[in-house]
């Protein structure tokens, strides 16, 4: 079986794919509002104040405060984006979410940058490894973890068009851009390659990494199939299912602890309906450090080498 | 706008309301529900306007945001006795199935409530982001929340404090339920909340006091000054002077029934001190 190509022409941030989405939204629909805690250059988000002066809120450094206000300006229709990094995003607001937003069920877009540990040089204090089992804990949410700029673009128009919580996870690495053909639906993943003995399921910057690892394994005589979860709830469980049942090992990649991420998900499908073998690249219950974001990548095992590595490790343990 | 002897009507009853809540599930918030009994019937009776055909959005109309949730009793009772749900059903206050949980949450739709608050220091935040949409919306309507005086010991108040100020969030009215106690004790021994009249106008705010905010007339007086204060580019904050448990004599001055309800016994006691005046649900 032959492998389809992807090409790219540029490498660019996932976060700067949110601020032309947030942008574009700015034109097209006047109930979008966007509100950040002192990151908006960071964010990407100053094409939409700089046009929308009157519908852009900044908070200052307060996300606790930012939380409840976005919750509040749901009350008379308003759409509000709120922007910051993931940590902040999160963690630091996980009780103002749960209450305010999520219990209260209401129509907020949480968008966060600089997740996982691409962040690069800041260090652990930033990186945060957990903020997706944060969110898909939370009854209602939806949760997505976008892989280039293209898919971010399209991902903000489409929970602009989603009526409920949502988180949206991007990032600040430059990555390839090569979704641009490929269409986006919220709970739908995205078959990148056919393949018949492993399936590789990848979201946010591992998918291209994941896609590379195909090519490897594709000259070691290795079909791997890959497809790209971009939501990760809800989970669209029967396109997993169905690759995992032709190929009978399944390689979850994500940049996130392997406690509470994506894997974790696949994994309660796959025991509750079809029990299969099962390889994690993710974080391994630890924190990040200082680094440059390939560097990271290497030494937390999140890279194509890797991704490699535990395709074969799971195709041993096939019965 | 409703008068003084409709308020005055309608305050003992939903005191009744709130004890025989509290005594039916023997569970629940009497103190601070009976402190505010004043403040929520001159709230929906005299000072708001809106409307009982409940809608989510609530354009047009004046909202109210409750920070300090575990006072849902009072809050219930008010509610229903304005005609936003049937009186009958705060028999369920607290009951499996029931519109009417421990803390108040839009999760069940209860008419009347607008977001879930309980985990405390919320609520201010969100009132001012319902006042952000209102200018947006070119719509004239004001915000009204109500906060624990001990809830302000949650700092994400002071973040709402400091925005409200400092953008001028001015069809905003925060009431601050200040009857200096809490469940551990009274503020003072757990954590002194300070002068709050000048912190608050340092942050930009107008302040309102109301010395008695268990008399009615200065409830409404005060609440008409609040409003008087509106729109003139500050946040408005009223300190309303309240006793705990007003209303049932053995509950006045201690936080003892902050959290606690009454046994057969002292239900009787608190509502022989409550005539039913508009009939018990």
């Amino acid at each position: 079986m032959g492998l389809k190509e992807y090409t790219f022409t540029e490498k660019i941030d996932t976060r700067s794919g949110f601020g032309v989405g947030l942008a574009e939204l700015g034109e097209t629909n006047p109930d979008v509002v966007a509100l950040c805690a002192d990151l908006t250059g960071s964010l990407k988000m100053n094409a939409f104040k700089d046009a929308n002066p009157e519908r852009f809120f900044q908070i200052g450094i307060a996300e606790a405060n930012m939380m409840g206000i976005a919750a509040g300006m749901t009350i008379g229709g308003k759409i509000p984006f709120t922007g910051t990094f993931a940590n902040f995003s999160t963690g630091r607001v996980y009780d103002q979410i749960r209450q305010s937003i999520a219990y209260s069920h209401k129509n907020v877009k949480i968008c966060a940058s600089h997740a996982g540990v691409t962040l690069g040089e800041d260090g652990a204090t930033h990186q945060i490894l957990e903020d997706l089992g944060l969110m898909k804990m939370l009854p209602g949410m939806t949760v997505i973890n976008t892989c280039d700029f293209e898919q971010t673009r399209k991902a903000t128009h489409a929970i602009a068009a989603h009526n409920g919580p949502v988180y949206l996870r991007f990032g600040r690495p430059a990555v390839p851009n090569f979704t641009s053909d490929l269409p986006f639906e919220i709970g739908k993943g995205i078959l990148l390659q056919e393949g018949t003995d492993v399936t590789l399921v990848a979201t946010g910057h591992l998918v291209w990494e994941a896609l590379e690892a195909a090519k490897v394994l594709h000259e070691q005589g290795i079909s791997a199939e890959v497809i790209n979860i971009h939501t990760i709830k809800p989970l669209d469980d029967a396109l997993i299912l169905q690759s995992v049942k032709k190929t009978g090992a399944v390689v979850s990649c994500e940049e996130h602890n392997y406690l509470g991420g994506l894997g974790e998900s696949i994994a309660r499908v796959l025991a509750m309906q079809h029990p299969t073998p099962q390889e994690f690249i993710a974080t391994q219950d630890t924190f990040g450090e200082s680094g440059t974001p390939a560097q990271l990548m290497e030494k937390y095992g999140l890279n194509t080498a890797a991704i490699v590595r535990k395709s074969q490790a799971v195709i041993a343990r096939k019965a | 706008m409703a008068s003084l002897e409709t308020l005055q009507q309608l305050v003992p009853q939903v005191r009744r309301d709130i004890l025989r809540m509290v005594h039916q599930v023997n569970s629940g918030h009497p103190g601070g529900s009976l402190g505010c009994a004043e403040f929520f019937v001159t709230l929906y009776n005299h000072v708001m306007e809106y409307s009982t055909d409940f809608d989510m959005d609530g354009k047009n109309e004046d909202l109210f945001f409750l920070s300090n949730g575990h006072i849902s009793p009072v809050f219930y009772s008010t509610l229903a006795r304005s005609g936003f749900f049937p009186v009958a059903e705060l028999a369920t206050f607290r009951k499996l199935d029931s519109r009417l949980q421990g803390h108040p949450t839009t999760h069940e739709g209860l008419p009347g409530v607008r977001i879930a608050s309980g985990s405390l220091g919320q609520g201010m935040s969100v009132a001012i982001g319902a006042a952000e949409t209102k200018k947006l919306n070119g719509d004239a309507h004001t915000v009204y929340s109500l906060h624990g005086d001990g809830e302000l010991q949650e700092g994400q108040n002071w973040e709402a404090i400091l925005y409200a100020g400092a953008k001028g969030i001015d069809n905003l009215i925060s009431t601050i339920d200040y009857n200096k106690q809490q469940i551990d004790g009274s503020t003072d021994d757990v954590l002194p909340l300070g002068d709050l009249r000048p912190k608050l106008e340092t942050f930009g705010w107008v302040v309102i006091e109301v010395e008695k905010g268990n008399d009615l007339e200065s409830v409404v007086k005060g609440m008409e000054a609040a409003k008087a204060a509106s729109g003139k580019q500050k946040p408005v904050a009223v300190l309303l002077h309240t006793v705990m448990g007003n209303g049932v004599d053995f509950m006045m001055h201690t936080h003892a029934w902050h959290g606690k309800a009454p046994n057969d016994e002292q239900l009787a006691t608190g509502l022989a001190q409550n005539e039913e005046t508009l009939g018990d649900y």
